[in-house]
């Protein structure tokens, strides 16, 4: 029971990470462009063939990865400068629609491109087998890997956010608008910035967990409503809100599968417990959000909505 | 009529005290103008009395009721209604149905979803009152969006009318305005002078000094003087305060 | 000065009458079409009309909060499933009358749609689009995890709602007629709405808040009585819609089709319900006609969402305005 418990502890730590490097490019897009994109879960989708694609061309996960993660770049600056540049201004319902649309044809570009059939890539050899991690307890190495990496970005993220000219803007960004344009700052070229660093973050993501699932056309689907939950319970435009809301999502959305029928167990019969915990269980992190904004309509560390 | 009654209120936007332990007593009926330089908190104060805005600390009594935690739709129906500095109207809806939608506001319930309101004769015909009183009634059917500018303020000013309320806070009434469309807005407001309270915050001093019975100086969030038009324009420290401010030039003597 | 003895009392709203003009003549238009398709001998047309009904009613109601009260739902889906699974819950327990499948849809929608609105309608912009946009997926994934009811694979129905105790809806046709009155009785019903006294205030909610506020209305309530008049309405949507298809799956309310909804209300014209009624007519057949040529039809029905989306913002009508104007000239 312990065991089970760190494991799946582990598990909703590296799900939570994922979480975070999709939710941190959103949540900035949406807190400084004040921009609704629909299609950024569809990019993490995108980075799972990339990395697909240029690991079986170059045979190694490290070159596919360094290939995989300029291109992520370039798909994000051309979708600002194809389509994104040109709704800053307009209304967030054309917003959604837009983005809606592109959602529709970057599914139906990579149906067309790669086939529906799934693609896999293997875990590179260095990282591939298990290591013990309390007592008997052994966790998959490529996925503290993914732990590890997620963290660093974490980390990494928070120090050009906290601890540099561009995070400065950010933040500034992500309060007042109209301060960053009286700063004098380039609006546009910092849009772009963001968005394809947003971009390449959830790319990133979806390179990363490519491994261990497979890569299909559905993965970008749930995901992305996952993403916005942890960027509404976070705070719109917060960093540390999107931390700390991606690993509570992830550990409730994998602990409450586990044990919520276990605890359950206790109140019901067997076979009640397991049908009440199948219908919770997918619903826990809904009624999580649920809960935290009608205390907290804003979000954890989300200012007030003006 | 009503009295309004404000006491020790506070206000700060992170560091800045933009309301200062401010106490101000409005009389039943008077026309009682406020004026301060520019960032005096002016504006502020008009957010924090009609409850478009929370205030930090303090007591605002009105008609003796405390009124401190009532939303602004609330304090709207006890009778204390605003306008505002930029104009804010309903720009799509025509300039009846702008002023028909105050007048439902304190006709019965709105909670009414068959009955086409443009059909409610009652409504109309107390809506083109109150566009007479502002003579824009030869506009009534115009998109409120086509007026021009000392339309839209004769507009709002209907709108707030239109509330009927015991206490009129106004921001600005003239802003924007000159020549024959202030002359005229002056000329409404003293005709309302007597029927309601007014608390007025007016940038024209000129208007001021002829239409007010009490005027209270604001500075930096507190209010430094209250008197008499005669008494202000004696009081040494209105005049250092204003010192350097083009507006003093204008406090007639 | 005019004269106050005679005050213009009532006034029409001219820009609605031009609308239930043309919502008249798409209701004409719908209801020959059982002929024509007698006629051309293709029932396959009732069918699809069927569908477009359904839908019509759903967009219709979307556009009574989207292009009246500026609320963004994305989470409309769950209504329409609502609908769908009472019909399908309820027959399953042998309970087949409509009324009643409208009854449990319509409640089981006011209740989610106000506990739901009530969270939602505290925030604003983006929040309020990703809070519906995430209850809707939470009321999809308990449909989802219900397997007695086919869990992710659906259900299919036995037999289509009865109408007092007659199977009369087997017939397509009479199917056809009746989701036809109910999308004229909702129109109608959305018309007088959006024209009352209730309307006004929601209507002003979407101009300017503020000053709503500021002439003493809460905002809130009228907006999330909206929400909720347009969430049951929409669950009748999906009570017609389990008819016509005769299965029921949670794909009905995934949130690709609260944006579809959406989709069909701009397509059509936002904030006219006539417009949703022609949207979502477009969106269908735009979708079966491109499906004809290619199973990618998806990639096409993008492009041509994010070429309105930047070319034509008020959809069509908005597009039919400018071409009525540049004819006049």
């Amino acid at each position: 029971m312990t065991n089970l418990f760190i494991l799946q502890l582990m598990n909703g730590l590296q799900f939570g990470v994922l979480l975070f490097l999709i939710a941190a490019g959103l949540t900035l897009i949406f807190g400084i462009m004040d921009f609704v994109n629909l299609a950024h879960g569809v990019l993490y989708m995108v980075g799972g063939y990339l990395m697909a694609t240029f690991v079986a061309l170059t045979g190694s996960f490290t070159m596919g990865l360094l290939l995989a993660l300029p291109t992520a770049l370039v798909v994000g600056l051309a979708l600002e400068y194809l389509v994104i540049r040109k709704l800053y201004h307009r209304s967030h319902l054309d917003q959604v629609l837009a983005t809606f649309g592109l959602l529709m044809i970057i599914t139906e570009g990579v149906k067309i491109l790669w086939g529906s059939s799934p693609l896999s890539v293997p875990i590179p050899p260095l990282l591939d087998g298990a290591i013990p991690l309390i007592g008997q307890v052994k966790y998959p190495i490529y996925r503290l890997a993914i732990i590890a990496t997620g963290l660093a970005a974490a980390a990494g993220l928070y120090l050009i956010v906290n601890h540099t000219r561009i995070g400065m803007l950010l933040r500034a960004g992500a309060t007042n608008r109209n301060m960053v344009a009286a700063l004098g700052v380039n609006i546009s070229r910092l849009f772009r910035l963001v968005f394809a660093f947003g971009v390449m973050l959830a790319c990133f993501a979806g390179m990363m967990v490519a491994p261990i699932l497979s890569v299909d056309t559905g993965m970008g689907e749930s995901i992305l409503i996952l993403t916005f939950v942890v960027v509404v319970i976070g705070g719109i435009g917060s960093i540390r809100g999107a931390f700390l809301g991606a690993l509570l999502v992830a550990t409730v959305d994998t602990l409450g599968g586990t044990f919520g029928p276990i605890l359950l167990r206790m109140v019901f019969d067997p076979a009640t417990a397991s049908q009440v915990g199948r219908t919770l269980a997918p619903m826990l992190v809904y009624i999580l959000m649920a809960i935290i904004l009608f205390a907290k309509p804003a979000g954890l560390f989300g200012r007030k909505p003006v | 009529m009503s009295g309004l009654s404000v006491r020790n209120l506070n206000k700060s936007y992170g560091a800045l005290r933009v309301t200062h332990d401010l106490s101000l007593d409005i009389h039943p009926g008077e026309l009682h103008a406020i004026i301060g330089p520019n960032g005096a908190g002016k504006t502020t104060l008009i957010t924090q009395l009609s409850g478009q805005s929370p205030s930090d600390s303090g007591e605002i009594l009105f008609d003796g009721r405390d009124i401190m935690r009532l939303s602004m739709p609330e304090r709207v129906h006890l009778g204390l209604a605003r306008s505002f500095q930029i104009t804010s109207i309903l720009p799509k809806f025509t300039v009846l149905e702008n002023v028909a939608l105050a007048v439902q506001a304190k006709d019965g319930s709105s909670f009414r979803f068959f009955r086409a309101v443009a059909q409610e004769a009652r409504l109309n015909a107390r809506a083109m009152e109150f566009l007479a009183q502002v003579s824009l009634d030869q506009s009534a059917d115009l998109p409120a969006s086509a007026l021009s500018h000392g339309d839209h303020r004769r507009l709002e000013l209907a709108m707030a009318l239109a509330s009927e309320p015991k206490l009129l806070l106004l921001d600005e009434p003239l802003a924007g305005t000159g020549g024959q469309d202030a002359e005229a807005l002056v000329d409404l407001l003293a005709a309302q002078k007597g029927r309601i309270t007014i608390v007025l915050i007016e940038h024209d001093m000129g208007a001021v000094f002829s239409l007010a019975d009490r005027i209270s100086v604001l500075v930096y969030g507190e209010i430094i003087a209250t008197g008499t038009p005669e008494e202000i324009r004696n009081n040494a420290a209105v005049r250092a305060a204003y010192l350097g401010d083009e507006e003093a030039e204008e406090i007639p003597c | 000065m005019s004269d106050m003895t005679t005050p213009p009392t009532t006034r029409p709203a001219p820009r609605l009458r031009g609308r239930t003009k043309a919502a008249l003549v798409l209701f004409v238009l719908a209801a020959l079409l059982p002929v024509f398709a007698w006629a051309t001998n293709d029932p396959y047309l009732v069918v699809i009309g069927t569908r477009i009904l359904a839908y019509a009613i759903a967009a219709m109601a979307l556009d009574l909060i989207l292009g009246y009260g500026a609320m963004v739902s994305f989470g409309h889906a769950a209504y329409l499933g609502f609908g769908a699974y009472a019909v399908a819950v309820l027959s399953r327990h042998g309970v087949t009358d409509i009324t009643l499948h409208l009854l449990a849809g319509i409640s089981l929608s006011a209740v989610f749609a106000l506990i739901t609105g009530w969270i939602s309608l505290r925030t604003r912009g983006i929040y309020f689009i990703m809070i519906t946009l995430a209850f809707g997926q939470m009321a999809y994934f308990f449909f989802v995890s219900l397997s007695s009811y086919g869990g992710d694979d659906g259900v299919t129905l036995d037999a289509r709602s009865t109408v007092l105790g007659q199977p009369w809806l087997e017939n397509d046709q009479v199917l056809y007629y009746t989701a036809l009155a109910l999308l004229i009785g909702l129109f109608t019903l959305c018309a007088r709405i959006v024209t009352s006294r209730f309307g006004r205030v929601l209507t002003g909610t979407r101009e300017n808040t503020t000053r709503i506020e500021a002439l003493g209305f809460a905002p809130f309530r009228y907006q999330l009585t909206a929400f909720v008049i347009s969430a049951c309405m929409t669950s009748v949507a999906g009570v017609m819609l389990a008819n016509q298809a005769e299965f029921i799956s949670p794909a009905f309310m995934s949130w690709h089709v609260s944006g579809e909804l959406i989709v069909m209300v701009v397509l059509g014209g936002i904030g006219n319900l006539t417009g949703a009624i022609g949207g979502a007519f477009l969106a269908l057949m735009l979708e079966e006609l491109l499906n004809i040529f290619t199973e990618h039809w998806k990639l096409f029905f993008g492009v041509i969402l994010v070429l309105v989306v930047l070319y034509s913002p008020d959809g069509i009508s908005g597009l039919l305005r400018k071409l009525k104007l540049g004819g006049e000239k």
